[in-house]
Order: structure tokens, then sequence, then C-alpha cells
């Protein structure tokens, strides 16, 4: 049994079909990307898995879960974690309250023993506390764990958002764009966090991404999407030479050439 | 009249103008609406526990009758996000707060018509009497209104930085989008902020109608309160308490040493003279964007 199945989804905005009658698998263990031109639907199948969309038909199984059944802040403690395209950080905390929040799932206790500070509180906050820490050792992000959200650059913001989706500490993560506006250097960064990520931690990973060269460096199984439906699935090498996926991206050959000028 | 008598009769009242302008910020903060109500519901709560308490009602002794009230005003403010205004949820935020303004009517006339519009007075076991403390003589009842104000104030700080739903309360407020894949169920977390502003709001009822007397229109003094929470800066719940304290300060002082009249008019200038020198308030929460 796949980790998560997407069978048969199809979303319309009104007369628009965002997503149609699109299916594939997520295996346990494994990078998939998620490519294609803007608005092939990518992100949109992203919120439908996130449950931000309901889907028109079709189903979503997530570890043998009927996801739909799900309200989307049930996510979290189903294992599923995300990022967003454009950054969705709690502003006025700190990097490292930030990533407490992420253990949110984890806090079982009622509010009076937390007003007490009970020992069993005193404890679960120090578990939370250390699984925090390694979160920041392994992407370093010592340097910022006071600061204020609201005054750090893009590229560092990225980075603590991924971070806050690991304190999850999830089956599932689902990257959406994780390399978008970042420079070679933090792009490389992100590579080489999204192969640890897969074998030192096992967790699955699902991302969106329009860098291919990200993609084909760091996915085992890739999807290419055009106007919301399905075009291939295969390795980054077997995707990238579709012949579909490339008129898709370039155009067809009996196009006249004026037109393009 | 004594410097330091005025101090306390001006920290009293605007310990209550605090916990009211807390209640605005609470609620903008979570949902970004202002709820105009928000002195209506410290009428209503004021009006509850009278209700429950005074011996020509039901009569129940005064510290059962006033967490009863604090409950009921909970379930109330829970209810009244539940069933109302999450209906208005997408609409424009000036829709939100001309439907709070109305509720705040319905509040008004609710409570005239089962409670009258004749100012009441609420029997406390505080009512009437004097403490002295250094040589000052001092009404219990404004001595309770400061303490119980800095008790509440320290557990609201205990509450919002080391619980999970507090937490979860800032986190919503903060990032709506964030918050739901953090495992917080956001609506549920916004009903439960209009349950804690109704029973913030009661507990500033109990404590004016304690110093004085309530009637229906007494919620109006939200008003004031609102420009407490802007002047201390609305979104800072810190803010909101100096703002309150400020106003409240400033109101004896200035109809001792200018004239009376100078005492109602005198917030207005302050909010005045903070909108144009300092627009986002004392304790602003608004950064400026980097370029």
């Amino acid at each position: 049994m796949s980790l998560l199945e997407v069978r048969n989804v199809t979303l319309k905005f009104g007369g628009v079909v965002a997503v149609n009658d699109v299916s594939f698998e997520v295996e346990e263990g494994e990078v998939f990307a998620l490519v294609g031109p803007n608005g092939a639907g990518k992100s949109t199948l992203f919120n439908l898995i996130s449950r931000f969309y309901d889907p028109v038909e079709g189903e979503i199984v997530f570890n043998g879960e009927n996801l739909l059944k799900h309200p989307p802040h049930d996510i979290a403690k189903l294992g599923i974690a995300r990022t967003f395209q454009n950054i969705e950080l709690f502003e006025q905390a700190t990097v490292l309250q930030n990533l407490l929040v992420g253990r949110n799932r984890f806090r079982k206790s009622n509010l009076f023993s937390e007003l007490l500070f009970l020992p069993s509180v005193r404890q679960a906050e120090i578990e939370n506390r250390r699984a925090v820490e390694d979160v920041i050792d392994f992407l370093d992000l010592h340097a910022y764990r006071e600061k204020y959200i609201a005054g750090l650059p893009y590229g560092v913001r990225k980075v603590v958002e991924m971070g806050r989706a690991l304190a999850i500490q999830p089956k599932l993560l689902l990257l959406d764009e994780p390399a978008s506006g970042l420079s070679v250097e933090e792009t490389q960064d992100v590579a080489f966090w999204v192969e640890d990520i897969k074998k030192q931690m096992g967790i699955t990973v699902l991302m969106v991404e329009h860098d291919m060269h990200l993609v084909a460096s760091v996915s085992d199984r890739v999807m290419a999407l055009a106007d919301g439906k399905k075009l291939a699935l295969g390795t980054p090498q077997e995707v990238q030479n579709h012949p579909a996926v490339i008129e898709a991206y370039i155009g067809t050959d009996d196009e006249p050439a004026e037109k393009v000028a | 009249m004594d410097v330091s008598q005025l101090l306390v009769s001006g920290l009293a009242n605007g310990c209550i103008y605090g916990l009211i302008a807390l209640g605005f910020v609470l609620i903008y903060k979570a949902t970004e609406a202002v709820n105009f109500a928000q002195g209506d519901m410290m009428m209503l709560g004021a009006f509850v526990t009278l209700w429950l308490t005074n011996s020509d009602q039901l009569g129940l002794p005064f510290w059962i009758a006033v967490p009863l009230a604090i409950a009921i005003m909970g379930v109330i403010g829970y209810l009244l996000d539940l069933i109302i205004i999450r209906q208005m949820f997408g609409q424009s935020q000036v829709a939100v707060v001309i439907l709070t303004i109305a509720i705040g009517f319905v509040m008004r006339f609710a409570a005239g018509t089962i409670w009258g519009h004749e100012p009441q007075s609420l029997e406390t076991p505080f009512a009437g009497k004097d403490v002295t403390f250094g040589g000052v003589i001092l009404g219990l009842d404004e001595v309770t209104v400061i303490i119980s104000t800095v008790l509440l104030t320290i557990l609201f700080y205990f509450y919002f930085n080391n619980t999970r739903l507090g937490v979860a309360m800032q986190a919503s407020s903060q990032n709506q989008l964030a918050a739901y894949y953090m495992g917080i169920p956001v609506k549920r977390v916004q009903s439960l902020v209009w349950a804690l502003s109704g029973m913030m709001a009661t507990v500033a009822g109990i404590l004016y109608a304690a110093k004085g007397s309530i009637d229906p229109s007494a919620g109006l003094l939200g008003i004031k309160a609102f420009a407490a929470a802007v002047i201390g800066g609305m979104g800072s719940l810190p803010g909101a308490l100096i703002g309150g304290l400020i106003i409240g300060i400033m109101e004896p002082f200035a109809a001792y040493y200018i004239a009376a009249g100078y005492s109602q008019i005198a917030p207005y200038l302050l909010l005045f003279l903070v909108l144009v020198f300092r627009p986002h308030g004392i304790l602003a929460q608004v950064h400026r964007k980097k370029v």
C-alpha cells in the first residue's frame, strides 16, 4: 500500500477545471516531485491534499485513512506537514517560538496543569524543546533562534518554515516550491537537506518545484502536469524526455516560427 | 483632595477601561474585526451578576454569583461568534463592525427591558467600606478593582505564554493559514476568544458596578475603552492595559486641575495626539516593511 494515494481527483473553479481526473501514488520513503508550467494545477493539487479545497470528484487516501473526512487542522495530527509558496510564518514571534508551535500536535496537557506547570507538563516541554533543538541543529538556524520573523531575510524565512514543518515530525512533508527565490548556494542547501530528510529522518517528501536541476538531483519520481492533466510520470530522466512534456514547455514543431517572434 | 487619592481613583477607573480595552484587542487580533459591543457585554455581565446576587433578585451569595456570571457570559460570547459572527465570514470588516454595533444596541435594550433603565447598584461585600493605607483613606471598592486587575493580568500573562490554548490563540491571530497546518482548529479557537472577551467584560462590569451603579447605557463606556486600546496600540495586549490606565489617571487630574468638563475631553485629545504623532499607538506591533 502506498503512503499517499490520489485517485481520479477533479476540482473546478467555476467553469475552469483546475485539476482534471488526476491519479498518482506516493510510496513511503521516496521524494516525489510535481512539475509543470504555471497554472498547471500543481499548487491546487497541494491544496487539495492539505484539505484547503474539497475536490468535486475523487478520493485522497493517506496511510489507509480517507483524508477527505478530515478538516485542515487534523492534517498535522495525521502526520502531514506543509510549507507554503508565499511563506506563512508567525511574524510577531521568534524562530524558536515558531518551531515550538510545530510541536502543538504532541501537547496533550490541559489548561490547569499548564497554568500550574505540573511535572508532567515540564517533562513534555523539555521533550518538545529537545526536538526543536534537533531541527535547529539540522538546518543550522542557531544564529536566528531568538530573532523575530518580521526582521529576517527571505532565504532564512524559507528555512524556518521548513524547520517548523520538520518539528511536526511528519510522515509526509509537502514542500511548495522550496527553492523559489533562493540563490544558487541556498538551493544547493535545500537539495542537501531534502536528501537528508529522506535518508536520515525517513520522511517521505512530495514537492512542487520549478527548478528542474533541483528536481532532477533529488527526486526519485516526477509527475508532469499541464492544464490540470497528468502528462507523464516516471524518473526525472524519463519525464524530461517525454514528448508530451517537451511539447507543453516548448510548443510543437508545426507552429510557424514567425508567430513566436 | 489629596493627589494620592486622585491617583487611586484614576487607577481604579483605568483598570476598568484597560480590561474592556483588552477585550477589544483580543477580538481584533483573533478576527481582525473590532467588536463595538464590548462595552455592552460589560454592561450585560454586570446585570447578569446583579440578577444572580442582589437580594431582591435571585439572592445567591456573591462569590457564587461571580463565577456563575462569568461562565454565563463566556457561553454568550461563544454563541455570539458561533451563531452570528461566523455567518459574516468572508464579508468586509466594516460589515462585521456594523453588526457588532447592532448587537450592542440589542443588548442595551434587552437589558433595559429585563432590568429597567434606571441605575441600579450591585450588592458587593466591599461596597461603601474604607481602608487606610499609609495615612490615606481609600475606598475598598477602588482597592479591590486595582488588586483584581493586577491578579487578572498575571493570570493572562501565564495563560498566553504557557498554555496550549493561549499559544493557539496567539498563533491563530498571527497567521490563520499556518495555524491550521500546525493542527490548531482556528474556528473553534476564535469562538473561544469571543468567550474569553465576554468573560473579561464581565469582570470589568462587576468591578465597574461595584464602584457605583449600573444602567443599560453604561456600555457607552466602551467608546472610551476603544480610545484606550488605540492609544496603547491596537493589537497589543499590554498596550491596551497601559492605554486604559493612562486615560483613567488623566480624567480625575484634568477635572481637578482644569475644569470638570475637561475630564471628558482629555482622553480624546490624547487619542488625537497619539494618532498624529504615533499612529500605531504607544506599544505598536506594526513594523515598517523593509524594502
